[in-house]
C-alpha cells in the first residue's frame, strides 16, 4: 500500500537570538529536528518517543505546517507540501489534524465547547446550516464521551479529560485522515490516561485513521502504535516495528528508556539490572559531535566523536543510529 | 476495555434528551467577582446615578441654562446664591443664568468627551494593536514605528493648534482627542496580543485552517477584551482632565455650551467677588465623576484579572 505520508530527510532548524545582541549578528541555528524519515500507510499508527526537548512536537509542527521546514521533504499523498498551491494546502489542512499536550491551553477560554468544536467544520464547509452543525457537534460529543448538553458550557468548566476530548472531538469533525497526537495524555492523571488511550485506539480504529503518537514515555506508546521512531536531540536513533523495538531494542538509547520503565513486580523490579541514563540533555544549540547521544551513552567508544553515524538499515524496516548496536533481550520482559 | 463504560453509554443516551445546559462564561465569572468589591459598586453606583443626572438632570431645572434672570443680574454676589425658593438650585453664574443647568449640561459635555475618546481608543487601538501584534514581522515595525512617531508629537500643542486654525468646535475637539487617544491602548493591546499569539488555541486554529484575519477577530480579540475595557475606563478621566484643561485655558467648547472644565475656569476667575457656589459646584460634580470612573476601573481590574490581587 502506498503511504499515505511520507517523510524524507526532515530539518527544522529556529534562528535563535541571543537577548540583547546586535541586529547584524547573525543569529545560532538550533536544529530542532535533523533528518527524520519514515513512512505511514493508511490506517496505521506511529508512536514517536524522546525525551522532553528532543524535537517531538517539532516534527509535529512541520507535518501540520505550523512550522516551515528547512531541509527535506513531506509528501502527503505523493505530492510535497512545499510544492503545494494554497488550495491543495487547504485540503491538507482538513485531511490532517493535531490533539495537543495542554487541554485547556488548546483550547479558547472565551468559546463555548460547540464553537470550539464546529470551528474545523464552519472554517471548511461555511455553508453548512446552523443546525446541521450542531447536530454533528452534538453527535460528536456523545461519541468521545462528553454529555451533548454541556454544548454551551465554556472550557474551564471541565476536567483536564473532559477537556481532552473536547480536543479530540474538534480534531475528528471533518473526518480527517491523519491524526497528530502530541502527548495527549501526558497532561492528564493516570487513571484518565487509560480512558483517553482507549478511546483514541477506538475511534482509530472504526474510523480508518492514520496517526502519529508522540509521548515521551515508551510504555504508552507501544500500547498504540504499529512502529516506533526514538528521537534524541532531534536526530533519530532507532526506529522500527513496535514489537521489535520494545523487546530487541539495538540502540542503547533505547534500552535506556525501555529500563527506565518500572516493572509492576517489586521483586523482579529490584533484581532488574538496569543501565540508567545519567546526565542532562546537552543544550540543542551546541549538540555533542558525532554521535548526539554519547555524553550519556554506556556504551560510548571514542570514535563516536568522530562522525555523526550512519543509519544502520538491520532489515524489515529496524534501522538504528549506532555502529555499536547489540539487541538486549534481556529487558525484553520489562515492559 | 476502560471506555466505552456501559454506565457512561447510558447516562449519554439519558443525557442526549435533556435540556441544554447554560455555561458560565468567564465575563459572568467577573460579574460575580465584581459585585462582591464594595468600593467599586458604590462606584458604579455613583457613575450611574451621575450619568442620569447629567441626561435628565434638566427635566428638574425651573430655569433653562440660556435664560438670563434678569432681575437678579446686576448683583449676583448678593442675591444669586443658591436657593431653592427662586429654583436656583446651585445659584447664578456671572451672567445670570442658572447654574443648575449649566452644571447638567456641563457634566453630560465632558462625559461625552471622555466616552467618544474612549470608544476611539477602544475599536481603533485594538484593532491596530491585534493585528500588528499578530502578524508580526515587517508589518509590525511599520506600524508599531509609526505609533511612536505619533507619540513623539506634543499632542496638547497639536490639539490647540487644530482647536486655533479650525475654529473652536466640540467637533474639533473629539477629533484631537480620538486622534491621540488609540495610541496607548494599541501598544497596550499589541504587547497582549504577543502572549496570546503563542498559545495553543491560536496554533490550533492555524493548524486547521482558520484565516489570519478570522483568528485575529475570534480568538486574539475575545481574550484582549478584558485589558481593554479596563484600560479604556481608566481612559475617560484622563480624557476629562484633558479637556478640562483645554477650557481651562479657554480653548475648549465654545459658549452656549459649556463643560464641566469651563465652568471651573469661569468660577475660579469669579471667585474673588464671593460667588464661591460657582466654582464649588462644577468641581464637586468633575471630581465625584472622576473618582468615580477610577473606582470602577479599578474594580474591573480586579475582577477581569484575578491573578493580579
Ligand atoms: N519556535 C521555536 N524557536 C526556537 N526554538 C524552538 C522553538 N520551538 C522549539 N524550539 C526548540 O526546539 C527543541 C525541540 O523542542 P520540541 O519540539 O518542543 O521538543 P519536544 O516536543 O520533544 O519536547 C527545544 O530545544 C526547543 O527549545
Ligand atoms: S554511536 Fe557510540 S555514543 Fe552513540 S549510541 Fe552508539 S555507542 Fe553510544
Ligand atoms: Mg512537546
Amino acid at each position: 500500500m502506498s503511504p499515505i505520508l511520507s517523510v524524507q530527510d526532515l530539518q527544522v532548524t529556529f534562528d535563535v537570538r541571543r537577548p540583547g545582541s546586535w541586529p547584524w549578528t547573525p543569529p545560532r541555528k538550533l536544529h530542532a529536528v535533523g533528518s527524520v524519515s519514515f513512512d505511514l500507510a493508511p490506517g496505521e499508527c506511529l508512536g514517536v518517543v524522546g525525551e522532553s526537548g528532543s524535537g517531538k512536537s517539532t516534527l509535529a509542527r512541520a507535518i501540520v505546517g505550523t512550522v516551515p521546514s528547512s531541509g527535506g521533504k513531506i509528501l502527503w499523498e505523493g505530492q510535497d507540501l512545499a510544492a503545494m498551491d494554497s488550495t491543495k494546502r487547504r485540503t491538507h489542512r482538513r485531511d490532517v489534524q493535531m490533539i495537543f499536550q495542554d487541554p485547556l491551553a488548546a483550547l479558547n477560554p472565551r468559546m463555548p465547547v460547540g464553537e470550539i468544536i464546529a470551528e474545523p467544520l464552519i472554517t471548511h464547509e461555511p455553508n453548512t446550516p446552523r443546525a446541521e452543525v450542531k447536530k454533528r457537534v452534538a453527535a460528536l460529543m456523545e461519541r468521545v464521551g462528553l454529555l451533548p448538553n454541556l454544548i454551551n458550557r465554556y472550557p474551564h468548566e471541565f476536567s483536564g479529560g473532559q477537556c481532552q476530548r473536547i480536543g479530540i472531538a474538534r480534531a475528528l469533525i471533518l473526518k480527517p485522515k491523519l491524526v497528530i497526537c502530541d502527548e495527549p495524555v501526558s497532561a492528564l492523571d493516570v487513571s484518565v490516561q487509560a480512558q483517553v488511550v482507549n478511546l483514541l485506539m477506538e475511534l482509530q480504529r472504526d474510523m480508518g485513521l492514520s496517526m502519529i503518537f508522540i509521548a515521551h514515555d515508551l510504555s504508552v506508546v507501544k500500547h498504540i502504535s504499529d512502529k516506533i521512531v526514538v528521537m534524541y536531540l532531534g536526530r533519530v536513533m532507532e526506529q522500527a516495528d513496535a514489537r521489535a523495538l520494545t523487546t530487541v531494542p539495538e540502540h542503547p538509547y533505547t534500552q535506556a528508556l525501555i529500563s527506565s520503565v518500572p516493572i509492576p513486580d517489586p521483586r523482579r523490579e529490584k533484581a532488574r539490572k538496569r543501565p540508567v541514563l545519567e546526565g542532562e540533555l546537552p543544550s540543542p544549540l551546541s549538540p555533542p559531535s558525532g554521535c548526539v547521544f554519547r555524553t550519556r551513552c554506556p556504551k560510548a567508544q571514542p570514535s563516536c566523536a568522530g562522525d555523526r553515524p550512519a543509519m544502520i538499515d538491520l532489515g524489515s524496516g529496524h534501522r538504528v543510529a549506532c555502529p555499536y548496536h547489540e539487541a538486549q533481550q534481556v529487558l525484553a520482559a520489562a515492559i | 476495555m476502560v471506555y466505552p463504560d456501559k454506565a457512561v453509554m447510558e447516562g449519554v443516551a439519558q443525557a442526549t434528551g435533556m435540556a441544554e445546559v447554560k455555561g458560565r462564561s468567564l465575563w459572568s465569572d467577573a460579574v460575580t467577582r465584581y459585585s462582591r468589591n464594595r468600593a467599586a459598586v458604590i462606584g458604579l453606583v455613583v457613575l450611574i446615578a451621575i450619568i442620569l443626572f447629567s441626561l435628565f438632570g434638566g427635566f428638574f431645572a425651573a430655569w433653562s441654562n440660556e435664560e438670563i434672570d434678569w432681575g437678579r443680574m446686576g448683583n449676583i454676589a448678593a442675591t444669586g446664591a443658591p436657593s431653592f425658593e427662586n429654583g436656583h438650585y446651585f445659584g447664578l453664574d456671572d451672567l445670570g443664568r442658572d447654574m443648575y443647568a449649566r452644571t447638567v449640561q456641563g457634566t453630560r459635555i465632558s462625559i461625552l468627551v471622555g466616552l467618544v475618546g474612549s470608544f476611539v481608543a477602544v475599536v481603533v487601538g485594538t484593532l491596530y494593536g491585534a493585528v500588528s501584534g499578530y502578524f508580526g514581522g515587517r508589518t509590525d515595525q511599520i506600524m508599531m514605528r509609526t505609533v511612536d512617531i505619533l507619540m513623539s508629537i506634543p499632542f496638547m500643542f497639536v490639539l490647540i493648534l487644530l482647536l486655533v486654525i479650525f475654529g473652536r468646535s466640540i467637533g474639533m475637539l473629539f477629533v484631537g482627542i480620538g486622534l491621540i487617544s488609540w495610541l496607548d491602548m494599541s501598544r497596550i493591546v499589541r504587547g497582549q496580543t504577543l502572549t496570546i499569539k503563542n498559545k495553543e488555541f491560536v496554533e490550533a486554529a492555524i493548524a486547521t485552517g482558520v484565516k489570519p484575519m478570522r483568528i485575529v477577530l475570534r480568538h486574539i480579540v475575545p481574550n484582549l477584551l478584558g485589558i481593554v475595557v479596563v484600560y479604556a475606563t481608566l481612559l475617560i478621566p484622563g480624557l476629562i482632565i484633558t479637556e478640562s484643561f483645554i477650557s481651562f485655558l479657554g480653548l475648549g467648547v465654545q459658549e452656549p455650551s459649556t463643560s464641566l472644565g469651563a465652568l471651573i475656569s469661569k468660577g475660579a476667575s469669579q471667585m474673588q467677588y464671593g460667588v464661591i457656589w460657582q466654582l464649588g459646584f462644577p468641581l464637586f460634580f468633575f471630581l465625584v465623576t472622576l473618582f468615580a470612573f477610577f473606582f470602577v476601573g479599578d474594580g474591573l481590574r480586579d475582577a477581569l484579572d484575578p491573578k493580579d490581587r
